[in-house]
């Protein structure tokens, strides 16, 4: 179940303070604390960050530093399906680009811009999902898609799209 | 929860094995994350209901215990189950009928019918679903005579495929855990060391140092604590090797960790899995849990009173944290940045503890040396690289997939007859087309024509300037620009760098807005020379391995592909036509036909001309995104797309 990101800040520090007892409040296992967390919320809010700190018994600065030095964490809410495109060699040298494009195109999302304002998606690429044997592959939440091309990405991303219209 | 009981492997063994006899007949389906994305899962289901249809008594599971109470020991039609990745990804999802030594590929769930009927039921063969090699007409049966299959020598990959990666038993049926047995009851820690030294083992990590020696070292440091990591954190892109270990035989890993957890001394391991392999995290993790609730981990491991527990860590997404000293901080707490060495981690490694950290393949090739004997593995490979590499074989080859052959073997075998050949941009093979292949991942290099009969081995590969590194290999063909594979690694090692060396934080993002330059057009023979400078000066001045090797995919493709490289600096021109800023589209005016199709499709109004008459681009205009050429179906518009 993922708490919606609008609950009150005491709903929010009393799942963080179950986590926290979960990892025995060790310090050492920031990483697995900050993972069970982000899977509550989908992302990092900063004042849960500095809750964190303050119940490890850590400078605020350490927590905010393991929190933005992996690429798994996220201080920005994601969309309800992440759409990772796979970058790698093998998906790189099979176009895994134009793929990405075709994606950002259908969802009308320009520059900068990963999530789609009603947050329902968020596209980003990733190093290597390691199924480069079915390049080029791109998952959505925890499916992965292969062999895919910027025809057949689309017609998955619309799938979803009409699922969550109904 | 500690369990005193010592677990008796014969007993297991022999009860795994009664039940394996029952069955009639074994269907097992390849449940790899390439398989499960290709829809291996609903393959599985599709069977379970369809031999229910038939009147199939089907077992789900190897289960030991059933005919103990009900009394139901007589034979079984068909036991379904999972294996690990069998390597053969492209053809997914697999499906092995044994006894028969069928291999049905790409198999659909509505196939599935068609199977149990002429298969299981009818003991016949679907012939259409069998595997034809590309451009030939033979029906290959089974993994027996296909050559991808035969012309590999799988050893640490024997038991993925094979084996369901959730059944400890049937792990221990094929011999599992006998060898960590032997070591921890029948062996000193000095005569493991020594054993593993004897056999020539090195790191399948990349480094390719001696994992006996690793071993001893860490052996004889005093102090009562001491770790052992399992480096999971495969971040190498185009490399899978250590996922389809992980996944498909988690227990192999599991043993070859109590082995050097005997060999030094220690009672604590971890295993650092890549949190982008959710499978591999998941049965790992089951792996351990039902190693413990045989005794096998624990507080008393073989009744010899030792203990060696074992967690399973998820790592956040960070390359460096492959690096060991970068991946230890991770396991703390803390950002993954890597520490000067020495001290080593055998000396002091992870909480400032003597520690051993081997890669995955590594460790689940430690149990076949203690069960084979140092003498018989060392006699695989060559004489400096004994034993086997497994290989992500991907990129423009027709049978992509996870190989693993004996070290010595030549990138003619793996390209062409493993491979099956290049492919071209439509997946076609062709004849000719390779261009190159690149090896070793960022921290690698090229081998081209030149190099196909070079024998694969540590050393042979450092003296062409590449590495084997963790093992992928992605073959490239004519149509590929090195300019870009350049950038593209140079992007990635650009975006991985920790931050920690000026060099390698500020070099590498340097290194990229010089080949940017070079793709662009606006460099010079002066760029390459600074190019290559800083080349040199960033794998002077990195602390770890990240930026030690970051330059040379770049200082590779400046010696293997110097020429094409200059064609973007001194002629502006990209051969391959992949550097957009150098294409110069064309349209030829013998082939035109003026059927004004290339000027309705061209999104910025480049092209003009009159009906019938030979049209021409506007290059100022032009945003070369190759949407006329592709339109054209005469062949006029050259130099782009």
């Amino acid at each position: 179940m993922t708490t919606a990101v609008t609950d009150t800040p005491m709903r929010r520090f009393e799942k963080v303070c179950e986590i926290l007892d979960r990892f025995g409040r060790d310090a050492a296992r920031l990483i697995p604390i900050l993972q069970a967390v982000q899977e509550e919320y989908r992302y990092l809010p900063e004042e849960v960050l500095n809750f964190i700190a303050t119940s490890l018994d850590l400078p605020p600065a350490r927590v905010y530093g393991v929190a933005t030095f992996y690429a798994h964490f996220t201080l920005e809410p994601k969309g309800k399906y992440v759409v990772r495109m796979c970058d790698g060699t093998a998906c790189h040298v099979k176009a895994s680009i134009p793929i990405l494009d075709a994606i950002r195109q259908r969802l009308g999302l320009e520059g900068e811009r990963k999530t789609t304002p009603d947050m329902l998606f968020t596209v980003e690429t990733v190093s290597c999902l390691g199924a480069c044997g079915l390049a080029p592959v791109m998952t959505i939440n925890e499916d992965v898609h292969g062999q895919m091309t910027p025809a057949s990405a689309v017609r998955v991303v619309e799938e979803i799209l009409s699922k969550e219209q109904q | 929860m500690a369990t005193h009981t010592t677990v008796n492997l014969e007993q297991v063994a022999a009860e795994y094995r009664k039940a394996g006899e029952r069955l009639r007949r074994r269907v097992v389906i390849c449940a790899g994350t390439g398989c499960v994305a290709s829809g291996a899962l609903k393959v599985h289901e599709a069977f379970a209901r369809a031999a229910a249809e038939g009147c199939l008594e089907v077992q789900l599971e190897l289960r030991p215990h059933d005919d103990a109470g009900n009394g139901q020991a007589g034979p079984i039609d068909v036991g379904l189950s999972k294996s690990g990745c069998q390597g053969f990804c492209q053809m997914g999802p697999l499906v092995t009928v044994e006894p028969d030594g069928l291999l049905y590929v790409k198999v659909r769930p509505a196939d599935v019918e068609e199977i149990v009927r002429e298969t299981l039921m009818g003991n016949g063969v679907v012939e259409r679903l069998l595997y034809v090699e590309p451009g030939k007409a033979h029906r290959c049966r089974g993994t027996g005579d296909i050559p991808f299959y035969t012309r590999q020598s799988r050893l640490v990959l024997a038991g993925c495929g094979a084996l369901d990666p959730e059944s400890i038993g049937q792990y221990i049926a094929a011999g599992g855990y006998f060898a960590a047995r032997k070591a921890y009851t029948e062996l000193s820690a000095q005569a493991v060391c020594e054993e593993v030294l004897h056999s020539g083992l090195r790191g399948r990590g990349g480094g390719g140092f001696p994992t006996g020696r690793k071993w001893e070292l860490t052996r004889v440091q005093g102090g009562p604590k001491k770790y052992v990591i399992c480096n999971g954190d495969e971040g190498d892109p185009g490399a899978f090797m250590d996922r389809s270990v992980m996944e498909g035989n988690p227990h192999s890993v599991i043993e070859g960790m109590m082995i050097a957890a005997r060999a030094i001394g220690a009672d604590e391991g971890y295993a650092y899995i890549r949190m982008e392999y959710p499978l591999a995290v998941r049965r790992f993790r089951k792996a351990v849990a039902d190693a413990e609730a045989l005794g096998l981990l624990g507080e008393d491991v073989f009744g010899t009173g030792q203990r060696f527990r074992l967690h399973v860590m998820e790592g956040a997404g960070a390359f460096v944290c492959g690096e060991e000293t970068a991946l230890m901080a991770s396991i703390e707490g803390r950002r993954g940045m890597p520490m000067p060495k020495p001290p080593f981690p055998a000396q002091q490694g992870l909480w400032g503890k003597p520690t051993v950290i081997n890669n995955v393949e590594t460790l689940a090739t430690v149990p076949l040396i203690l069960a084979m004997g140092s003498a018989e593995y060392r006699a695989i490979g060559t004489a400096s690289s004994p034993g086997t590499k497994t290989f992500a074989l991907t990129g423009h080859v027709a049978n992509t997939g996870l190989i693993e052959v004996p070290f010595g073997t030549t990138l003619r075998e793996i390209v062409y007859n493993i491979g099956g050949g290049v492919t071209d941009a439509t997946g076609e093979v062709t004849g000719e087309g390779f261009k190159a292949v690149q090896i070793g991942g960022p921290s690698g290099g090229c081998l081209t024509a030149e190099h196909l009969d070079l024998p694969l081995d540590f050393d042979s590969l450092r003296s062409v300037g590449a590495m084997v590194g963790s093992g992928g290999l992605v073959v490239m063909n004519q149509q590929t620009c090195m300019v870009q594979i350049a950038k593209f690694f140079m992007q990635f090692t650009q975006n991985e760098s920790c931050g920690k060396c000026v060099l390698c934080r500020e070099g590498t993002k340097q290194m990229l807005a010089l080949l940017d330059d070079v793709a662009e057009g606006r460099a010079d023979l002066g760029t390459l020379e600074l190019l290559e400078k800083l080349a040199y000066a960033v794998q002077k001045g990195s602390l770890c391995g990240l930026g030690k090797t970051a330059p040379s995919p770049v200082l590779s493709t400046l010696r293997h592909f110097r020429a094409e490289i200059e064609a973007h600096v001194v002629q502006k021109r990209c051969p391959t036509g992949q550097c957009k800023a150098l294409v110069s589209p064309e349209i030829l005016a013998d082939k035109c036909k003026g059927c004004t199709l290339c000027a309705r499709k061209c999104p910025v109004g480049a092209i003009s001309g009159t009906v019938k008459q030979a049209h021409t681009i506007d290059v100022d205009k032009c945003v070369k995104c190759g949407v006329c050429a592709a339109a054209c179906k005469f062949d006029a518009i050259v130099g782009v797309g």
